[in-house]
């Protein structure tokens, strides 16, 4: 019997997760990879996949039992988004605002919010974005601008924000604002809101979303925007956790962002088991002096380097979705999670591309697109080189003499 | 409505089959999985119940304990309880002997309708509904392309290489359904954790009161003597598209006799 490629073994997973994981890469192999060629080049929202994931019930993964969804661990979560990534790392963009600001509503929201968000947001009927990084505000959170100032019950918004993957199609966002501006340090005047708005609206209140989106090298067919607050108008309890949560949204945006390293970790381990299994037969189907190239040692060790970057980089996310699941902190795991995978992903997609030669280089063939989505996993979620920071950091906290 | 629906566990249908040259079988330790045509069967019962007949859909399988997620996947595709044969007493069973301990499994309980998916991809046999409706001496109609339910009357428009039978039958009744009757569902994450809390029914051999003698390798009367791989298709014929492509081609095929 032949084994399959990035096969589940040796991670210890139950049948559960097991079962899940297959039903996704089921989906990816009948509906994403034999179509995201052309909504790529067209850079289309795909539409009929995200429904189909919408019918499996993927929007509510890592929602809560109680509130509709299926309450999974984030080991099945992380992987679950490798899979995704495998077929297109943009499907797992479209649905990650859900997981990261489902997961701030459950840890931090009042009863409230839970019960208005929660249940949307798993069904898919709500979609949301997050929103953190401005225009001169990225790896450094604490240097954002926008602020919130509170005029009776509401809180006025001004300001502008970079990057907001879904913003256009999201009916709900996580914000993060400065709500006392003259607080030192910084972040002890952040307040994390939860705005709704109309989904698909350019224009709502003093909220603008310049049109067209931003134009990317890859990561297409999900907007990424800008949006522009204006004195924009939210009722106060649109604040995450009630009264309480003023001053704490730092914090809160914090806690969910080990995750968002574990989920851009997973995509990265994505791209790269589909870079190497385009290899792994191309090396066989491709012959040159007389013999298949994957008989030839140096194309033997570029699959061999690009399999054991595979198995690390599984085996690091695993590890740091277990600890962080554990309760743990994880800052460290996560980080190295997130900096070794990304990588990985980069340089599976390059020797992918060398592997295939001309074929791939050319925008006929897959192995360019996942060239074209790896630089955004080095960048994203905290930089490759702040990850450096976060990890040493870490290491010397944990090890201090 | 009580409809069972009998499910295989095959190995992976993606991957290459291999046989034991010992014992001339299949070898069957990899990766398994649900037979993919019985998905099409759970689909049709599905869609009877989402009609609004009120339906258990009952998924039946003989096959070893290891199968247990195999019946899983059939209850996330759609079933309400599940039926699962599991004795060492049934290895080595060919279709008579598959057929004899199915049939007894749905004696045990009255269904309307037993559906079979058209083939298994293991051994691409295609005849097991016949057998088991033979020995339930029921109806049977095989390649469904749709079906009808009128009471306790099912019509089925039935596939044949001119077009298609109709044909109407008394329930209780066999059907195997064709693969072109319907587009399985992916199963939802939900049911698929869900299945394992559904009613399973696991069964021996003197559970369902099946002789072992009857059974296995000794009710079985298929002899393997030899495998040889197929014979290689003839010379091919190239042409090339030089403008009188599409008339080369029409000569060919009249020539063959392929259209008149």
């Amino acid at each position: 019997m032949k084994e399959r490629i990035c096969s589940f073994d040796g991670l210890d997973l139950s049948d559960d997760q097991r079962d899940v994981l297959e039903a996704i890469r089921g989906f990816v192999d009948a509906e994403i990879l034999p179509t995201v060629h052309q909504l790529e080049a067209d850079d289309e929202f795909p539409q009929k996949i995200v429904d189909g994931l919408r019918d499996m019930g993927l929007f509510g993964m890592r929602i809560p039992v109680e509130y509709g969804g299926l309450g999974l661990d984030l080991v099945t979560y992380a992987l679950a988004i490798a899979e995704l990534s495998r077929g297109w790392t943009s499907v797992s963009g479209i649905v990650n605002g859900q997981y990261i600001v489902g997961g701030m509503i459950a840890t931090h929201g009042t009863e409230e919010q839970k019960q208005r968000f929660l249940p949307r947001l798993a069904s898919g009927e709500l979609r949301c974005c997050f929103s953190m990084t401005e225009p001169d505000a990225g790896s450094d959170v604490r240097a954002i601008r926008m602020t919130a100032r509170r005029e009776g019950d509401e809180l006025v918004i001004d300001g502008q924000k970079m990057w907001v993957t879904n913003g256009l199609r999201a009916g709900l966002i996580g914000l993060l604002v400065k709500t006392d501006p003259t607080a030192d340090p910084p972040q002890k005047g952040m307040t994390a809101l939860l705005v709704e708005k109309e989904a698909g609206q350019e224009q709502v209140g003093g909220l603008t979303i310049p049109m067209p989106p931003l134009k990317k090298l890859g990561y297409k067919g999900v907007e990424s925007v800008e949006l522009v607050f204006d004195g924009h108008r939210v009722p106060a309890s649109a604040i995450l956790g009630g009264p309480d949560g003023e001053g704490q949204g730092f914090y809160q945006m914090m806690s969910g962002i080990e995750t968002g390293r574990i989920n851009v970790a997973a995509r990265g381990l994505g791209i790269a088991m589909r870079a190497f299994e385009l290899a792994i037969r191309y090396a066989q189907e491709r012959s040159a002096f007389g013999k298949p190239i994957g008989q030839h040692q140096l194309i033997q060790a570029k699959l061999a380097d690009m399999a054991t970057g595979i198995e690390a980089s599984r085996q690091l996310i695993v590890a740091a979705a277990r600890k962080k699941q554990a309760g743990g902190r994880a800052d460290v795991e996560a980080g190295m999670a997130k900096l070794f995978a990304t990588e990985v992903a980069q340089r599976c997609a390059e020797e992918s591309m060398r592997i295939h030669g001309g074929y791939g280089y050319s925008r006929e063939y897959e192995i360019e697109r996942l060239y074209r989505d790896t630089p955004l996993l080095l960048i994203g979620e905290g930089t490759n080189e702040i990850q450096r920071l976060i990890i040493a950091r870490g290491l010397l906290a944990r090890h201090a003499v | 409505m009580k409809i069972a629906i009998c499910v295989k566990e095959v190995p992976d249908p993606t991957a290459e089959k291999r046989i034991d040259p010992g014992t001339n079988r299949l070898v069957r330790t990899g990766e398994n999985t649900l037979n993919p045509y019985d998905r099409h069967a759970i689909e049709e019962a599905v869609r009877i119940k989402e009609s609004g007949v009120e339906t258990e859909i009952s998924i039946v399988l003989v096959g070893p304990a290891s199968a247990a997620r195999t019946v899983d996947k059939a209850l996330a595709q759609g079933g309400d309880r599940s039926v699962h044969l599991a004795d060492d007493g049934l290895a080595d069973s060919d279709i008579l002997a598959t057929s004899r301990a199915l049939a007894a499994l749905l004696e045990r309980d009255a269904y309307d309708l037993v559906l079979f998916g058209q083939q298994a991809s293991d051994a691409e046999c295609y005849v097991m509904a016949a057998a088991v409706a033979e020995r339930l001496d029921r109806p049977c109609v095989s390649q469904a392309a749709s079906l009808t339910l009128d009471g306790s009357t099912l019509r089925v428009k039935r596939q044949v290489e001119t077009g298609y039978d109709t044909v109407e039958m008394p329930l209780p009744a066999v059907v195997s359904v064709s693969d072109a009757i319907n587009e399985p569902r992916y199963p939802s994450l939900p049911a698929i954790m869900g299945a394992k809390r559904k009613p399973h029914e696991v069964l021996s051999l003197a559970d369902a009161g099946i002789d072992p003698d009857t059974v296995g390798g000794a009710g079985s009367r298929t002899t393997v003597r030899g495998l040889s791989k197929p014979a290689g298709r003839g010379a091919s014929v190239r042409i090339e598209d030089d403008g009188t492509a599409a008339e080369k081609i029409l000569a060919f095929l009249v020539e063959n006799k392929v259209v008149v």
